[in-house]
């Protein structure tokens, strides 16, 4: 037997700790979900009507089973405002998503340009970041933006506007704080599929004669499409459940489902039409979950 | 050689505003957190006057240190946790069940956090424990170990396996193959993976929100409630302050990773 197969034992019990974890607290948890998506609500503590109790035998179980209701989700399909809380969701993930890709891409390019010494500083650079606070963030900027705010001041200074602009509280503050808080996860990957590519390409491009742009479009572009992929879904999904960005900073007229869900439950104390709400959204998401997926494995396979 | 600069004026134009749009912010709100004046557009001269107003906010010291207690609790927990996942994903070759295993450990990394803190809080409500401290831990935990697994497993996938091979021929058993070899050069991978799990603890709001009981609020909780209702300078303050510790927490990540640079092999990606 190879000393790899011998060392191979072992290395299979150090699973059985974080298996053991994730099942408990990531794969058992969404069963609860499920099962109290599935009760009614009712004004008690905690606030749904246990759907079924193991340990009242079969008989009760059965009779639980009978009385399960999909009440919750007739309720989330046939709501209006669950329904536009859903389709507001996807539009503002796709818009975001597409000004990360426009945004984010001629940075990650003029990264993989740079020589390779500045190239990790270029990166460090951009990924600090990402280790500050998220809700710092987001919290900077409204202090940019807000009535009185740098932003209006510089506006008002240049005579751009005759009148403070209300940021706060609208779409585009809460793209700029998307775009802001996401940069990162849209950079790096570009960058890992760009800085591998091998310059040679272009430059033959441009020695056949293609001008700058056709080389970058033919060449560089389409061999970046892996990369584009990683960056859209690290992105996408993400923004599909946010709630803490459009909370602060767009308007309460028009809520995301993330918003829903979290409305539903702290305000209205609605957990089964929570539950449910988070079973869509999950559904909603996975198609896009099992494709991250698969890309994962792919680049750590092709790491090894 | 190459026969010119690759680097387009566009290619500069656009590091140099991505950059500064990443940077002005953070920059902004460091500034005026020195601010004098209570209004934020007067500039009152220099003052640390929002600093002692923190100082002086019993409740907002209190969740700074619960929120220090969760981050340290849980990234430690959590970097146990990962870097056995992370050993046994790219060690073990094929065992039962590894498909799902990944799965469970790449879905949170994406998965929104609302879903994850409602499933979390309504396994801690089925289970009747008590909400606080440790619910906040154990959440936590579950999040942060999955990044510290990917941190420690590219590590470990680009270690040269003929390092542990030849140690086990010298006569090691496994257990101390690893713990000879392998352990001291990932150990800069699991450094960096205690720090990334830490900040991520200290940056988490809706998680804790989910899962933390009344009079235990960290302090992305305290903050979210302070800024729903408005700029105030002493909010500028406690970010400043977060903004130094992680600012030092990066600086030794980053001191962790030139050392296994040093050590001959690639650094660990971050």
């Amino acid at each position: 037997m190879s000393a790899r197969r011998i060392f191979a034992r072992p290395a299979r019990f150090a699973a059985i700790a974080p298996y053991v974890w994730m099942v408990l607290l990531f794969l058992v948890p969404f069963a609860f979900v499920l099962k109290i998506s599935l009760s009614q609500t009712v004004i008690a503590q905690p606030p749904y009507e246990p759907v079924f109790d193991l340990t009242a035998g079969r008989a009760s179980l059965e009779a639980a089973f009978a009385a399960l209701s999909i009440d919750n989700f007739k309720l989330l399909v046939s709501d209006d405002l669950y329904v536009y809380a859903y389709v507001r969701s996807l539009t503002v993930a796709v818009t975001a998503t597409a000004l990360l890709l426009l945004i984010g891409y001629p940075i990650a390019y003029g990264m993989a340009r740079l020589p390779t010494r500045w190239q990790a500083v270029a990166m460090v650079l951009v990924i600090v970041p990402f280790w500050t606070s998220f809700l710092i963030r987001i919290y900077a900027w409204i202090n940019i933006l807000q009535h009185d705010g740098l932003l209006n001041q510089i506006l008002l200074a240049l005579h751009l506007v005759s009148q403070p602009v209300v940021w706060l509280s609208t779409d585009s503050a809460m793209y700029i704080g998307i775009v802001y808080s996401y940069l990162p996860f849209m950079i790096l990957p570009l960058y890992a599929t760009l800085a591998k590519m091998e310059p040679a390409l272009e430059e033959a491009a441009s020695d056949l004669g293609a001008p700058p742009w056709q080389a970058f479009w033919l060449v560089t572009f389409p061999l970046s499409l892996p990369g584009i992929g990683a960056g859209v879904l690290l992105c996408f999904i993400p923004i599909v459940g946010e709630f803490v960005i459009p909370d602060l900073l767009a308007g309460s007229n028009s809520l995301m489902i993330g918003q829903t869900l979290w409305l539903e439950f702290f305000t209205n104390k609605d957990w089964p039409v929570a539950s449910a709400a988070a079973i869509i959204l999950l559904v909603v998401l996975l198609m896009p979950l099992l494709l991250y997926e698969r890309l994962q494995r792919r680049q750590l396979e092709q790491g090894r | 050689m190459r026969k010119r600069s690759r680097l387009s004026r566009f290619n500069v134009a656009s590091l140099a505003l991505g950059l500064a749009f990443l940077y002005l912010p953070i920059l902004i709100l460091v500034i005026y957190s020195f601010n004098a004046s209570r209004l934020v557009t007067v500039w009152g001269g220099w003052s640390l006057r929002w600093y002692h107003e923190f100082f002086g906010d019993r409740a907002m010291i209190e969740a700074a240190w619960m929120s220090l207690k969760v981050a340290a609790s849980s990234a430690s927990i959590a970097t146990l946790l990962g870097t056995l996942a992370a050993v046994a994903l790219s060690r073990g070759e094929r065992f039962a069940g590894r498909t799902l295993f990944s799965g469970m450990l790449y879905a949170p990394l994406v998965m929104p956090e609302v879903i994850t803190g409602l499933s979390l809080l309504l396994l801690f409500v089925a289970l009747d424990a008590e909400r606080g401290f440790w619910t906040v831990t154990m959440a936590h935990t579950t999040l942060t170990m999955c990044f510290v697994a990917v941190v420690v497993q590219s590590r470990l996938g680009s270690l040269d396996r003929s390092l542990e091979e030849a140690a086990m021929d010298l006569g090691c058993d496994p257990v101390r193959a690893f713990v000879a070899v392998t352990l001291p050069l990932i150990a800069p991978a699991i450094v960096a993976g205690w720090m990334l799990a830490f900040t991520l603890s200290l940056d988490d709001l809706v998680i804790a929100s989910f899962t933390t009981g009344p009079g235990s609020a960290t302090l992305p909780i305290r903050i979210y409630s302070e800024v729903r209702l408005g700029v105030k300078p002493e909010i500028n303050a406690i970010c400043t302050l977060v903004i130094g510790l992680i600012a030092v927490v990066i600086v030794i990540a980053s001191l962790a990773s030139k050392l296994s640079s040093a050590q001959g092999e690639s650094a660990a990606p971050l």
